[in-house]
């Protein structure tokens, strides 16, 4: 009668547990999802496990210590389709923060016994350790997106993602453009839509959750931030947020810095 | 010894399930003596101090909202709070008030997480709250109608539920309307109705047999249940200024652990969360929480951290009503936020995270750049009293059937309802040595 149902594992690494609870927030869907998916393992949800191989697993996290790093790489082998879920997982998240200070010396900074403390040179996002099928980005990742993207593979499609610049959700919406009428600093122009605009909806401007969008050019949103007025270590920081080690806007931040230097 | 136990016991799981973040946990009792009992935090550290270094003031409450995306909102508020004390400003009172609403919004959302979803299969002997819809399936629809509408008032509050949007330093980023929070009030009721089911139900559970020897501490200030301020109080009796917390506890680190941990003062192990919240406060609970408890038999203090179920769903009951009267009388206010001079300065604050305290310090130069920082998660403060617990539960343990003994030690650790993601936002190493 019923197909069998779909085996899908969550694994978490260097991360707050804000995406894998996007999925405990299906609160209306939960229980009817549960008749199509089988999630085998998901430690914060349950207490029983099963082995893979998995028919979709969702990563959760950086990869930041060499254990995770090994972990990942089993986890890569099991998995039919390997999703990384969240900032954390698709540009390493605001862990990665640390990745432009040495290592030593954030050790340092933090433990008076540094040599005990394991962590690799760089928080790092999943795809630069494993081979990455898809990606779904935010900070958290969106509930919405993430339903839609299991309910695709259950139909057997090729997953669509979105990727376009969060400008247009605001256009959809009808905000008002928080930069050109009140000189707001938003990132809405370079970054990925998903959230549905809320930071522009509520008045402030985007800080970057989804990353940079697919024709992203943040070198022209650096200059135009500039002309109004933002110092080069300002607009530096603005971009160094939860997706700052994404590669687009890591070129960006070291241009800057380099220039304040 | 309980006479017909054995006499030693050893219990290791190297990945505990239905906590927020990865722990494990140790156990060895021989010759009917607790030898060891190690609760592992191996979540990788992400070393919040050191970026937090160097960030503008009005940067905080989102990056550490990013410590632990099941209580976001805390870190914001207790962030925020510990600036305003610098800058030496105060909010508006209507931003007071949606402070509390959303606050009150994540108790409701991480509380009924907690209970229906990681804590209340562990009563019952099911490896998941799915497995329970099928017998329990009234429970469980009426906890996620809770949770949904919890992340809801969050949703409309502060624009999401996970890392919401619009609270900042000094209150909002514009101004929430009045006809934006009353649409919430439509099922207010429904959820009054759903909150005492659900009270109801873990009241009924079957709790095992313990009685704690511990401190509770939370905040209180006497006029309402505590979330966003009051002095620090215990139930040993002291009473301190959230500025002074630093002087009160004490810190140190275990060589099997990522997380710090903290006792009060010549060293007692403490307690800190809904149980302590409970205890403490039981006389501001809202009236109708109070007859609904009375009905039930449950009499503060409650003394079994497996109750500590109870007191989540009280705090439940108790925020459904206290947002149906918020809400009722929020006012827009004139300004969405007030803003201060940019000064030098230290300061610190506490807010009740679902969790128990939160304590946030920190020190910004005259450019309103980050310079020290330093935070105190609930879980961190009640690392201690886990393993307490668990020595405490010992003898008990050695009487029950081993499969049995496991998942007793585990449900105690989460009686904490424990967030690991938490306690490792940073580490200063002291060597515990045994």
């Amino acid at each position: 009668m019923m197909r069998r149902k779909l085996k899908v594992a969550v694994f978490k690494f260097a991360s707050c547990s804000g995406c894998q609870l996007q999925i405990l927030n299906m609160e209306d869907e939960l229980l009817t999802l549960t008749d199509a998916v089988e999630f085998t393992y998901f430690l914060e949800a349950s207490r029983a496990t099963a082995p893979g191989p998995y028919d979709v697993t969702f990563i959760e996290g950086s990869i930041s210590t060499p254990e995770q790093e090994e972990l990942v790489r089993r986890v890569r082998e099991e998995s039919r389709i390997l999703v990384a879920m969240g900032a954390c997982a698709t540009a390493g998240g605001i862990q990665a923060l640390r990745n432009w200070l040495r290592l030593d010396d954030v050790k340092r900074a933090v433990y008076p016994n540094p040599e005990w403390v394991k962590a690799l040179e760089h928080s790092k996002p999943v795809a630069e350790v494993v081979k990455v099928d898809y990606e779904l980005r935010g900070c958290p990742v969106s509930k919405e997106r993430l339903l839609s993207f299991i309910k695709q593979v259950l139909v057997g499609r090729k997953p669509y993602l979105r990727r376009e610049a969060l400008c247009m959700d605001c256009r959809r919406k009808g905000n008002v453009c928080v930069m050109v009428a009140k000189g707001i600093p938003c990132l809405g122009p370079v970054v990925q839509e998903g959230c549905g605009a809320i930071c522009p909806t509520f008045g402030r401007g985007c800080y970057g959750c989804f990353g940079p969008s697919i024709d992203a050019r943040p070198e022209a949103l650096a200059s135009r931030l500039r002309e109004i007025g933002m110092k080069d270590r300002d607009v530096a920081r603005l971009f160094k947020g939860f997706t700052g080690w994404s590669e687009k806007f890591r070129k960006v931040i070291d241009e800057l810095e380099g220039g304040a230097r | 010894m309980t006479g017909n136990g054995r006499e030693s016991l050893e219990i290791r799981v190297s990945n505990l399930a239905r906590v927020e973040g990865e722990g494990g946990v140790y156990l060895k009792v021989s010759g009917g003596r607790v030898e060891y009992v190690e609760v592992h935090i191996h979540e990788a550290p992400r070393f919040f101090e050191a970026i937090l270094k160097g960030r503008h003031y009005l940067e905080v409450p989102d990056i550490t909202a990013r410590i632990c995306g099941i209580c976001p909102l805390a870190y914001v508020m207790s962030s925020s709070r510990a600036m305003e004390k610098i800058l030496g400003i105060k909010p508006h009172e209507e931003v007071f008030k949606l402070r509390r609403i959303a606050y009150l919004g994540e108790w409701i959302e991480s509380h009924v997480l907690h209970i229906a979803l990681l804590h209340a299969p562990d009563f019952l002997g099911y490896d998941s709250a799915l497995q329970m819809v099928e017998e329990h399936g009234d429970f469980i629809r009426d906890s996620l109608k809770l949770k949904a509408w919890g992340n809801r008032v969050l949703e409309v509050v502060g624009g999401r539920p996970v890392h919401p949007v619009v609270f900042r330093v000094g209150g909002t980023y514009r101004i929430i309307r009045r006809d934006e929070l009353l649409p919430l009030l439509k099922r207010v009721e429904e959820m009054k109705r759903r909150a005492r089911r659900v009270l109801e139900f873990v009241a009924n559970l079957p709790m095992p047999e313990f009685r704690q020897d511990i401190t509770y501490v939370s905040l209180r200030n006497d006029v309402r249940y505590p979330i966003l301020e009051g002095d620090v109080v215990t139930s040993d009796g002291e009473r301190f200024k959230e500025e002074d917390f630093e002087k009160h506890i004490e810190v140190e680190q275990a060589k099997y652990s990522n997380s710090l941990r903290y006792r009060l003062s010549g060293g007692r192990p403490y307690c800190v969360g809904p149980l302590a919240r409970f205890n403490l406060n039981h006389d501001l609970l809202a009236p109708e929480v109070k007859d609904k408890l009375a009905e039930l038999g449950i009499k503060a203090p409650l003394k079994n951290a497996f109750q500590s179920i109870i007191a989540r769903a009280a705090e439940v009951y108790h925020a459904v009503v206290e947002l149906d009267e918020l809400i009722t009388s929020y006012r827009e206010p004139p300004q969405p936020y007030v803003e201060g001079e940019v000064r030098e300065g230290e300061a610190a604050a506490i807010t009740e995270a679902p969790r128990g305290m939160l304590y946030h310090r920190y020190r910004i130069d005259s450019e309103g750049f980050v310079r020290y920082a330093n935070i105190v998660a609930p879980t961190c403060q009640n690392y201690v009293a886990m393993e307490e617990d668990i020595r405490r539960l010992a003898p008990n343990l050695l009487a029950m059937p081993r499969e049995k003994a496991q998942w007793v030690v585990e449900q105690a650790i989460r009686n904490y309802d424990p967030c690991i993601s938490c306690s490792v936002h940073f580490i200063r190493l002291h060597i515990i040595n045994n």
